[in-house]
């Protein structure tokens, strides 16, 4: 029988004394190889006697294992080197600048347009909306705001006609008066849009955005509107605990009508929403003037409801520390960069409102 | 509306202070704007003493005073005026002072090389009195040295803003009452006026019959041998805390009482009134000088105060300078009228002129405070300036629509959700001036001739809820029920479709929903542009009808600001007619620039239109749009490169538009002066994206793949280069749509070794068989039929 310990002793002084993959290549096929010497060991074994064979085997299939595992370790030590040569030679700098990408932004306007629909929403409102050019009737006379009526003189109104019939609305009412008009109460509904005036200074742009919400049923009374536009007012600013006021206000279409302030306080620099002595004024609201119901064929005996507008812009202002109007409408890359939002930012109630 | 606590104590008796005032004025509807401290300018003038007042070294006629201000030391003013002499006591204005008469601020000053601290006034310069010889002398002891000149009658007053229903809280006495019903003190009763007049108003006074008539009661009254003068103090206070200038006492009377109590009157010199007074419409083309001293032209059917020659003024807005009174008027014509709000306004309006007494007349002035008016301003001016008064002459009635409202007690509980009592309800009212009967289940109320607001029960629930405090009303948390969906379709489109653009860094702009006609034409399809009549300036004329005349206008504000790697987009309406609902919702997005500026990584590039066409795509696919059903044609408009330039539409090139996009038109970018190479742009029109209807996973197939291997295969053409790639897919796509996955272009050559009018395109396919392993057999023949294909359809042939 051969001398399988100097076998395996042979093979293993030969692998030790290989110093590259090639070599180690090809002394693997001499050994492994078709006419391998543990290959040729193999053939053997059918010619020898029954007792003999299975020691030889054995013994066989030992050196093959042992060289087998030698010549993996060998190829690993060689991949090694050449993945320490590779890593030597790879160094970058990575604190040089990547390749160019480019970030998105959403508008404040729109992004609190998303604010404020996703809160009404928890609260059982759905979005209407209704066209930028009005007839007269839709934006005043149907809000009980008859023709030469001095609260007209409250609306710089934009017109595209010189009977002035048709105007730009002056104020998202009039989507009040189309959504009754188009369907049957109960009617739940805000309607976010452009509204236009035009004046024009530091405070005033010609163009700003109002919220509507309409709340018409059997049994809703001021009560509700009060409840809900402090829950509106807490989610929008996201605290726990706001000074609100309501005080007694006119508008045409609303009675009674009321102007809600929230207290705020100046801290470093810095307005604080939602106490302090102070007091600002966020919108507009009361209860649907029954002549406006009449108007939109709702029987006022039978169905009341509030409606209320909020300026979106001033929100926007508002919670985010934005100091002037008219920049919202200025293009200007550096400030849609500054005060843009991440288009990933979606508010959503679960997920949080703002981040 | 401005008013004064000390006005307001005149009205009003109450313990409560100017806080709690300004707070109760809030709470029941009358808003403080601000409280104003006026004329504290009026703090720094304080009485002075000059020491020694020697010549000035290089003036004769000046004079260098050492002024003692009760500081310590003394402050060297310089002084032009005869009698500053050592010893005066007069006024000394220091530097940082503002002078009454000329607004002009004081400052240290050198005057003829000599410096001087502040100065010493005039009763001109203070505007006390016309003496502007010297300085003012007053007879002082030492102890008032540095006392405050002016007395601090300088009062707060309380700035209102009135809603436009509440016109007799545009009177002090209106605003008294809301506070007095509100609980906070007591209504003071007016006194009672007993005056003997003797003789008869004998000025005729007719108001003409006529077609929309301005007028409805014309009450005078005649004051013969009055001396006018300058107002009294009280008086005099009164004007100025409203922040107007007095002016003589019978005009200043005539404005007390329109303050005081919301009726506006008029004074003629009843001397330069020719016969008579008739109150008539006016003619076209009449006209007449104002007391604000412009000259108006009339147009037809405006209401005019006239004599027999002239237009004296127009009825309830302002007077003419014919017969206004001076300071030398010996016989006054005193008016106290009722004009009807529309007529008021319209004539304002037509003539654009605003006062105070329109102001009012067109909100409502009470139609039963004529003879009051008068008579409390005759008694003024006897008071004041003598004379003696004539009978009142009443002309004109009003139709008496006395109307009483029912209200139901359960009704204010159902609108506002708290109840109140029968007795509370009735308290209120009254002191609101109602007069009230109740009943079991209701309540008959009367308002008072100055509440015409009040007409039926919802407006007297808002009153008694706003006396009662809205602090009151319950607060009932929202419930969280929805009745449908919150948004519709359209809307989540909306919503998805903006953040979708975002999301390819594309920054979101809001501009205007007008702009410059100019610009507009460049971008528009319209025949006619949409004007506004109106417009705040001629730059934003029209509404537009592209998404791209604003973001252009934008564009170039940044690009001239160095920002020139711009990608801009808006959501928003674009207008196609002057009617409502003619518009539709456009998404427009712009980018301009290099995709890697000076960059170390790899070649800088500027944006193509495979750039902008990817974005459009993606944003398209983004929501919801089956890519397979996008069709890519070079159909273009006219504000895009010709040549650069595709729409992409649904299903077919004929199909609904979704989307044009491609590079601006070179001569636009050049007219437009935005000094960039080419911009880049695409409008997704929203309205034409087809409706989903389906939820996604509706329309989704059923989930299959296939087990066999995919082969991909590579053709090479020479073809026509009028046939577009576009084409060539589709025509490949179509051979054999089972088994033919996809069709990518991957190179597109013209030049060397190809003929002109040709080009080489290269592409390749992907076989994906559904039911079997593809044999090479199989895939020769596929191969073959789409040779075969594109060479018979376009006579291309086949590069080896």
């Amino acid at each position: 029988m051969e001398n399988f310990d100097q076998i395996e002793l042979d093979i293993l002084n030969k692998l030790k004394n290989i110093n590259d993959r090639s070599s180690l290549d090809l002394f693997k096929t001499e050994v492994f190889g078709k006419k391998g010497s543990i290959t040729e060991l193999f053939k053997k074994i059918v010619s020898l006697d029954q007792n003999k064979k299975k020691d030889y085997a054995a013994k066989l299939n030992e050196l093959k294992q042992k060289v087998e595992k030698t010549i993996k370790t060998r190829f690993i030590e060689f991949d090694q080197v050449e993945i320490n040569k590779k890593l030597k030679s790879e160094k970058i700098d990575v604190t040089l600048p990547g390749r160019a990408f480019f970030s998105g932004k959403i508008h404040p306007v729109s992004q609190v347009i998303d604010e404020v629909t996703s809160i009404f929403s928890e609260i059982g409102f759905s979005v209407e909306e209704g066209p930028d050019v009005e007839n007269e009737y839709y934006n005043f006379s149907a809000l009980n705001t008859p023709k030469n009526h001095p609260a007209r003189d409250m609306h710089d109104t934009f017109y595209l006609d010189h009977s002035k019939e048709l105007l730009l609305r002056t104020h998202t009412s009039p989507v009040q008066i189309r959504t009754m008009l188009n369907s049957k109460p109960p009617f739940k509904i805000i309607a976010p849009g452009r509204t236009y005036r035009c004046d024009s200074d530091q405070t005033h742009a010609p163009m700003f955005h109002q919220l509507e919400g309409l709340h018409i049923d059997k049994n809703i009374n001021m009560g509700h509107l009060k409840g809900c536009l402090y829950y509106f007012v807490k989610k929008f600013f996201e605290i726990d605990k706001v000074k609100i006021r309501f005080r007694p206000s006119h508008f045409p279409f609303t009675e009674p009508s009321a102007e809600v302030d929230i207290g705020y306080r100046i801290q470093d620099g810095k307005i604080k929403i939602g106490e302090g002595d102070k007091w600002l004024e966020i919108l507009g609201c009361g209860m649907v003037h029954p002549k406006v119901l009449k108007n939109v064929k709702v029987n006022p005996k039978e169905y009341q409801g509030y409606a209320f507008g909020v300026g979106i812009d001033r929100l926007a202002m508002l919670k985010y520390g934005i100091n002037d109007l008219r920049a919202f409408f200025e293009s200007d890359i550096r400030w849609l960069e500054f005060y843009g939002f991440d288009p990933l930012d979606v508010p959503t109630n679960y997920r949080g409102l703002s981040r | 509306m401005i008013i004064s606590l000390s006005w307001l104590r005149n009205h009003l008796s109450t313990k409560a202070n100017l806080k709690k005032i300004i707070e109760r004025l809030t709470e029941v509807g009358l808003e403080v704007e601000n409280v104003k401290t006026p004329n504290n300018d009026l703090d720094n003038f304080v009485i002075c003493k000059i020491v020694k007042s020697q010549k000035h070294p290089n003036a004769d006629k000046l004079k260098l005073c050492d002024i003692d201000v009760g500081k310590g030391s003394l402050i060297k003013v310089v002084c032009g005026a005869p009698n500053a002499r050592d010893g005066l006591f007069t006024v000394y204005a220091p530097p940082e002072s503002i002078i009454p008469k000329t607004k002009m601020k004081l400052k240290v000053a050198k005057i003829r090389g000599v410096e001087s601290y502040g100065m010493l006034c005039s009763g001109n310069e203070l505007n006390q009195s016309s003496d502007k010889d010297g300085i003012i002398e007053l007879k002082k002891n030492e102890k008032e040295i540095g006392k405050k000149y002016f007395k601090s009658s300088a009062e707060d007053v309380i700035d209102i803003a009135i809603t436009p229903n509440r016109s007799d809280c545009l009177g002090v006495r209106g605003i008294a009452r809301d506070l007095a019903a509100s609980g906070l003190g007591e209504l003071k009763k007016q006194p009672p006026i007993k005056i003997n007049q003797k003789f008869k108003q004998p000025i005729k006074v007719s108001i003409k019959k006529e077609k929309n008539q301005g007028c409805g009661v014309f009450g005078s009254i005649y004051i013969k041998n009055v001396k006018n003068k300058e107002s009294p103090n009280w008086l005099k206070d009164k004007i100025v805390s409203l922040g107007l200038k007095p002016i003589s006492a019978i005009v200043d009377i005539t404005n007390y009482i329109m303050f005081d109590l919301n009726r506006p009157m008029h004074a003629y010199d009843a001397d330069k009134i020719n016969k008579e007074i008739i109150v008539r419409n006016s003619k076209k083309g009449e006209a007449f000088e104002a007391l604000d001293n412009k000259k108006y032209t009339l147009d037809n059917n405006m209401c005019v105060i006239t004599d027999k020659s002239d237009v004296l003024g127009l009825g309830g807005i302002i007077g003419g300078t014919k017969s206004g009174t001076e300071l030398s008027t010996k016989n006054i014509l005193l008016e106290s009228a009722y004009f009807f709000p529309s007529e008021i306004r319209r004539t304002a309006k037509n003539l654009n002129i605003d006062t105070d007494a329109k102001y009012r007349f067109e909100r409502g002035v009470d139609p039963k405070s004529v003879q009051m008016g008068l008579e409390l301003a005759m008694c003024m001016v006897l008071d004041i300036c003598g004379g003696e008064a004539s009978k009142l002459s009443i002309v004109g009635k009003l139709k008496n629509d006395n109307k009483s409202i029912d209200l139901n007690y359960e009704k204010f509980l159902r609108t506002i959700g708290y109840s109140i009592t029968s007795s509370e309800i009735k308290k209120i009212l009254s002191s609101l001036g109602c007069e009230v009967k109740a009943g079991k289940k209701s309540i008959k109320v009367a308002p008072p001739s100055w509440r015409e607001d009040l007409k039926e029960d919802i407006d007297l629930i808002e009153e008694l809820v706003r006396i009662k405090g809205y602090d009151k009303i319950p607060l009932i948390n929202p419930e969280k029920e929805n009745i449908k969906e919150t948004l519709n379709n359209r809307q989540k489109l909306f919503h998805f479709s903006q953040r979708s653009v975002a999301s390819r860094g594309f920054i979101e702009a809001i501009t205007w929903s007008f702009t410059d006609s100019k610009v507009d034409s460049f971008f528009s399809d319209l025949n006619e542009e949409i004007r506004i009549s109106n417009p705040i300036s001629s730059d934003l004329d029209v509404l537009r009808s592209s998404m791209y005349s604003n973001l252009m206008l934008a564009a170039k504000k940044n690009i001239h600001r160095n920002f020139e790697d711009l990608m801009l987009f808006e959501i928003g309406p674009v207008f196609h007619e002057k009617k409502p609902g003619k518009q539709s919702t456009v998404i427009g997005a712009i980018k301009t620039g290099k995709y890697s500026r000076k960059n170390w990584i790899e070649k800088e590039r500027s944006f193509d239109v495979f750039d902008i066409k990817n974005d459009v795509i993606r944003t398209l696919i983004e929501i919801g749009i089956d890519s397979s059903k996008l069709s890519i044609s070079n159909k273009t408009k006219k504000w895009y490169h010709p040549g650069r330039s595709g729409l992409i539409s649904l299903e077919s090139a004929n199909g609904p538009e979704l989307a044009y996009f491609g590079e601006i038109h070179p001569s636009l970018i050049k007219k437009l002066d935005l000094r960039v190479e080419s911009v880049l742009g695409f409008e997704i029109f929203l309205d034409n994206m087809p409706d989903l209807g389906k939820k996604i996973r509706e329309a989704k197939p059923e989930f299959i793949v296939s087990d066999y291997q995919k082969v991909v295969r590579d053709f090479a053409f020479v073809i026509d280069e009028k046939y577009s790639s576009g084409e060539i897919v589709n025509l490949v796509k179509n051979i054999d749509k089972d088994l033919i996955k996809n069709v990518k272009i991957f190179d597109v050559y013209q030049g060397e070794n190809i003929n002109l009018g040709k080009k080489s395109i290269a592409f390749n396919v992907t076989f994906e068989p559904k039911d079997k392993t593809l044999s090479e057999e199989d895939i020769e023949q596929a191969s073959k039929k789409i040779i075969s294909s594109v060479q018979n359809t376009t006579g291309a042939t086949l590069r080896s």
